[in-house]
């Protein structure tokens, strides 16, 4: 999830499948992060404090309501924050729970744009272990 | 506090009002407590001819003890400094915190800087060819040296309520010593040494920087800039008060991305021409070499050009100085001594790594044609190097040491930073005092000559290594636990590579 309208359509779709085979949900919110970045010493200092105020950010604003949603649908499920490159720790974190399947939402990028920065959903449909349905 | 900032504005406008004469006035007024600080710090004793400075033996013998006492650490944890910084053990758990790679980068975009160009003109020009033998074993003992701060800075932090961290020196010995019953000591040391870091930051990590920046401008713009020193410095300290107070966090991020690859692009270049100057190669190692034990024409002889190597490492990778373990310190992780291992590679890059390419260029430039520099020394003595192959090199070269001048001052305007919360405390408008103290600095450093400017930076800088290196040895068994406790554990397994 992305808190975009098109990971809205996911988890929309995923409700739906989830219902119909009694599946259990993850809900998983990576926040872009590289270990292989520049930064100053200042903020080196503080990144541990913002580390944190951006898993609860992400916790608050995107996942619960999220949980919340699958919850009133009676659907077991599960939120995690996690940071790091978004595709690879996708499929990290669907090898570590053994996830059937993977439903993205596509953010609709269209040529040079996504040529230039890659593409989660085009990433992830390149590399993962397990079946990716991309919700249009 | 108003007394202050009114001192510091007057400073400012004094610079202000253009004419040529003012940085001759300066220059004047320095010069003299150049000269009395440095015969301090640099109290020298005579041996065999040479005259070798007490400081410079301390930092060398604590260097060869850490070596030692550490059972060569500086080669046996290389591999495992370059698995750490790969991520090799970085715990997914984890991911988001400052990692080990981060930490490094940081901390040698404080180290790599004019020193790195200018600094090895300067030894070379004073202590001949052999000075670069004895700049690379300076730079391979530092590493162990460098090794016992970082675990130590990692250790023995601070972390600030507000969940940021405060680590370095005066951390380590104040704690340090009050583990040991020695809290007034302690706090004594710690307190000389963040009074130390303060005023080296507006020295080395300041003055210094703008100065060769200037020169270096200066030369490329072929003298169109004589006596505009104090406008140069106006505009450098304008942009260092944007990041560091303005908090326009773009500029600094800009440079922490470009200056990585500005030292690559340097490496790329000098290594062509050094290739370009390929027929002097072998007599420029020859020198290298012969120069170390003879020192041929080098005043104090072969043990002139090793004090003059050693002093210009130190200067260079900040091994012993202790401002390192200042940037290291804001990793979390739950062995501190992963961090030692980490900043082993601090000194090999910026010292055996690029100063010996800088030397290099340098050598083979001088023995293709001796007098290719004129009497030009410091960076502009490099540039004269790479202009002799390609002829537009020095307008980049400018521009790259501009910005290595202006990450150091970034970096270390955080060193002196630290230095002052130690002092005074964490308050916000006592840290705005001191980002004006650095910002007129910075500017003042356009406007004085380079010899009384170095004096002055190296005497402050080498004088924190005292209390620094003192506590290091105090502490080094502590290190030496954590890093025997740290092998067991990787031998047992209990630490693990979480990528193959």
């Amino acid at each position: 999830m992305d808190g975009s309208d098109g990971s809205d359509r996911a988890l929309d779709h995923a409700i739906a499948r989830a219902k119909q085979g009694g599946a259990k949900v993850i809900v998983a919110y990576v926040i872009e992060w590289s270990p292989y970045s520049f930064n100053t010493p200042e903020e080196n200092a503080t990144r541990h404090k913002r580390r944190e105020t951006e898993i609860e950010r992400a916790n608050s604003e995107i996942v619960a309501p999220a949980l919340k949603r699958l919850e009133g649908e009676n659907l077991a499920c599960n939120g995690v924050v996690r940071h790091g490159h978004p595709a690879e720790t996708l499929i990290e974190i669907a090898k570590e729970c053994s996830a059937a399947q993977i439903l993205i939402g596509r953010r609709g990028h269209s040529g040079l744009k996504s040529l230039l920065f890659g593409s989660v959903a085009g990433n992830l449909i390149q590399t993962a272990p397990v079946p990716v349905v991309v919700v249009p | 506090m108003t007394r202050i900032l009114f001192f510091l504005f007057a400073a400012v406008s004094i610079v202000g009002p253009a004419h040529a004469g003012i940085d001759e006035t300066i220059n004047n007024f320095t010069a003299p407590i150049a000269s009395f600080i440095g015969s301090v710090v640099f109290f020298k004793i005579p041996i065999a001819g040479a005259n070798l400075p007490l400081v410079v033996l301390w930092l060398v013998v604590g260097a060869v003890f850490f070596t030692l006492y550490m059972g060569f650490i500086n080669l046996r944890g290389f591999k495992h400094a370059i698995a750490l910084v790969r991520g090799d053990y970085a715990d997914p758990n984890s991911a988001g915190e400052v990692s080990h790679f981060q930490a490094l980068a940081t901390a040698v975009s404080g180290t790599v800087g004019i020193g790195n160009i200018g600094g090895v003109a300067v030894a070379v020009t004073v202590g001949g060819a052999g000075a670069t033998f004895w700049l690379i074993v300076a730079g391979f003992l530092g590493m162990s040296t460098k090794f016992v701060e970082c675990t130590l800075g990692v250790k023995y932090r601070n972390e600030n309520p507000d969940g940021s961290v405060s680590g370095g020196p005066m951390y380590y010995l104040t704690k340090g010593f009050e583990e040991r019953g020695m809290v007034g000591f302690g706090k004594l040391m710690g307190t000389f040494y963040a009074i130390g870091i303060f005023i080296g930051a507006l020295g080395i990590g300041n003055m210094f920087q703008s100065n060769q920046a200037y020169v270096q401008l200066n030369t490329v713009a072929g003298g169109a800039l004589d006596g505009y020193g104090w406008l140069v410095g106006l505009i450098l300290a304008a942009v260092v008060f944007a990041v560091i107070i303005g908090g326009i966090k773009s500029i600094a991020r800009v440079t922490e991305k470009v200056v990585p690859f500005m030292a690559v692009f340097y490496c790329v270049f000098a290594i062509i021409v050094i290739l370009m100057n390929f027929s002097s190669i072998p007599a420029a190692i020859g020198n290298i070499f012969t120069g170390a034990f003879t020192g041929e024409g080098v005043t104090g002889g072969a043990l002139g050009a090793l004090i003059i190597g050693f002093q210009r490492a130190v200067f260079s990778n900040e091994a012993g100085i202790g401002s390192a373990s200042i940037a290291h310190a804001a990793v979390r992780t739950d062995e501190p001594v992963t961090e030692g291992y980490v900043s082993l590679l601090e000194p090999f890059i910026d010292t055996i790594v690029i100063c010996t390419i800088t030397a290099l260029v340098i050598g083979t430039s001088q023995v293709a044609d001796p007098n290719f520099a004129g009497d030009a020394t410091g960076v502009a003595m490099t540039s004269a190097a790479f202009e002799r192959q390609i002829g537009w090199f020095p307008v980049p070269l400018a521009f790259g040491a501009l910005l290595f001048a202006f990450s150091t001052m970034i970096s270390w305007s955080y060193y002196g930073l630290k230095g002052w919360t130690y002092l005074f405390g964490e308050d916000q408008m006592l840290q705005t005092v001191y980002k004006l103290i650095f910002c007129a600095f910075v500017a003042l450093g356009c406007v004085v000559q380079l010899g009384p400017i170095l004096d002055i930076s190296d005497a402050l800088v080498f004088l924190i290594c005292v209390p620094n290196i003192l506590g290091l040895y105090f502490l080094a068994p502590v290190v030496k636990r954590e890093m025997q406790a740290y092998l067991a554990k990787l031998e047992s397994g209990e630490i693990k590579k979480f990528k193959h």
